[in-house]
């Protein structure tokens, strides 16, 4: 390559430049995209973390944060916020994984008919289906009457505007985001491989626990960690099912702001909230090796 | 041999021994859907109270909506800021998807994370800080707000689903356009589009419903004569059981499962013309 004629070099050079000059022109193709999302999201949320900053005089203060640490209102919401989210994903897991082990195992053009039921509601509003558990939920709700008929229970229990109507909506919602990626890795997974622990005589229930279900971890663990996430920063189900009983950050952000008309109080809140989901999505993928996972190989 | 001794599986376990995944997954898709149509039935009851099933008949709830001026206002505004995002969105990032993809330059994998971001940061934080900002710069209650907002939550959807098609399409075939004298832009039109544009109408309507069905920031950023349809009905809710949502749901879900079925076939269309 030393030997290389000076012709050759300068060519080479041309088109090392040519090259450069072209991926500059090609990634200007994201530059609207990127002033949106900089007009949007960059600017407000920083803006927000100035305002976190910010004493009654316009003076740098870290009151608000330590407003945090001194009530106890603040780490009984925190609690609730995770307690919440940590629920909501246990629940979505244990219904989630056999559903999307049923609908694996099928021909894919059965699964695709069977995976609506699991695409329709993604795609319907959160919103109507927040208020289709409001209605069956309710005291004279659909449940409470079939309970009573088929004598589950004898009077009408409460199921909704506490933390039991919260989950049962909040697993709702969040199921799909669970299946989908979890489906997914599942049809990955080589059937040579049961089928040779099957010759090597594992018994099914062997089979599945060490070979299948250790390969399907890396869609469990993605599903659930989108799941959490989004949890940690919902709003209209529990405000809705919560019915006020049931506070999450990011209840008490809106709260703050309808009530005192506190930016600084508000900010703070909504950055500790980014911080421990950065934080959280952070630690899950070092621990569990995620990149490949979550953003796809070579993206 | 009954269907039930027949092996299910490549572990030869029988369909017998593994009915109960059959019944706990049938009863979670039960689970899944019915909630989603229950609203149907309701929607048609004569009642002020929600009951199920209707013990009178009648279409109440839909004169009611489609009588009320204020509902029918938050329609307009909510399908026009729709239709808008999903002209501005769409377009943005397919752009951007593309160009990340193919660029290969070393900062392309950073600039994806960055657009991206509306999916990591909660929306709470999005909505009052947008709220904020917009205060300052004179967007609150405009459309030109809401489109913005609801265009960065959209654009990563439309940039995951791009990227993914671009995945399974071959390059080369862009290439092959190029050498023989097409420049990149005639390449991109005349044979990538094609070949992925089951993909990017799938991102049309993924981004329409983005911007429909979004409550959070509409609460915050919308108000007065562009409040959007979810903004007066998450307020419905929160105060007292409006029966009229019902009818309104009826029509979102009817909505959605219409978008959903053209996004299956086209789906099916684009595998079997592959």
């Amino acid at each position: 390559m030393a030997a290389a004629k000076p012709g050759a070099m300068q060519n080479a050079n041309a088109l090392k430049r040519q090259q450069s000059r072209e991926q500059w022109s090609l990634l200007s193709l994201a530059l609207p995209a990127l002033l949106v999302i900089v007009l949007v999201i960059l600017i407000p949320v920083g803006w927000l973390f100035y305002l976190s900053f910010l004493g009654g005089e316009g003076q740098f203060s870290l009151e608000h944060y330590q407003k945090m640490l001194k009530y106890k209102s603040y780490a009984r919401t925190f609690i609730t916020t995770f307690q919440v989210s940590i629920l909501t994903t246990g629940i979505c897991i244990l219904i989630g994984y056999p559903l999307a082990y049923f609908l694996a195992q099928l021909p894919n053009r059965i699964a695709g008919f069977f995976m609506l039921t699991v695409l329709l509601p993604f795609w319907t509003s959160l919103l109507v289906r927040t208020y289709a558990w409001l209605v069956l939920l309710q005291r004279k709700g659909i449940l409470n009457d079939f309970a009573i008929q088929i004598g589950l229970w004898d009077s009408p229990i409460k199921l909704v505007h506490n933390m039991t109507g919260t989950l049962i909506g909040m697993a709702h919602i969040m199921l799909p985001f669970l299946v989908l990626p979890l489906y997914n890795a599942m049809k990955k997974i080589d059937r040579d491989l049961m089928q040779a622990a099957s010759n090597l005589g594992a018994t099914p229930s062997r089979a599945f626990w060490q070979i299948y279900f250790p390969l399907s971890m890396p869609g469990m663990v993605a599903g659930s960690l989108i799941v959490f996430v989004l949890c940690l920063g919902f709003y209209v189900t529990p405000a809705v099912l919560g019915g006020g009983r049931v506070i999450m950050v990011a209840t008490q952000i809106t709260a703050i702001l309808e009530n005192q008309f506190d930016w600084g109080a508000a900010s703070a809140l909504g950055v500790v909230l980014l911080i421990a989901t950065v934080l959280v999505l952070v630690v899950a993928s070092r621990v569990f090796k995620l990149d490949a996972a979550l953003f796809g190989k070579g993206s | 041999m009954r269907w039930w001794n027949k092996p299910a599986s490549d572990t030869q376990i029988t369909h017998g021994k593994r009915l109960w995944l059959y019944i706990v997954a049938t009863i979670i898709m039960l689970l899944l859907v019915i909630p989603t149509f229950i609203v149907i039935p309701m929607s048609f009851s004569n009642s002020q109270y929600l009951e199920f099933p209707p013990e009178v008949w009648s279409t109440r709830w839909y004169e009611e909506y489609f009588g009320s001026a204020k509902w029918m206002r938050a329609t307009v505004v909510s399908l026009k800021i729709g239709v808008l995002t999903m002209l501005v969105a769409t377009p943005l990032g397919t752009m951007a998807a593309y160009a990340l993809f193919v660029s290969g330059h070393r900062a392309a994998r950073a600039v994806f994370v960055l657009l991206i971001t509306p999916m990591i940061v909660p929306v709470i934080l999005i909505a009052i800080g947008t709220f904020y900002a917009y205060g300052r710069m004179g967007l609150n209650n405009t459309i030109t707000g809401l489109v913005l907002a609801h265009t960065a939550l959209a654009t990563p959807l439309v940039m995951i689903v791009i990227t993914a098609a671009l995945r399974s399409y071959d390059l080369n075939q862009e290439r092959v356009a190029r050498s023989l004298g097409a420049t990149r832009l005639q390449a991109f039109f005349a044979i990538t589009l094609p070949q992925i544009r089951f993909s990017v109408i799938t991102c049309a309507l993924l981004s329409f419903l983005t911007s429909f069905d979004e409550v959070i920031v509409a609460i915050f950023v919308s108000g007065g004569t562009t409040a959007t349809l979810t903004k007066h009905m998450f307020s419905a809710l929160r105060d007292f059981i409006d029966p009229t949502i019902a009818a309104i749901s009826t029509i979102m879900v009817l909505v959605s499962t219409v978008l959903l079925l053209i996004t299956q076939r086209i789906g099916a269309n684009g595998k079997t013309e592959r």
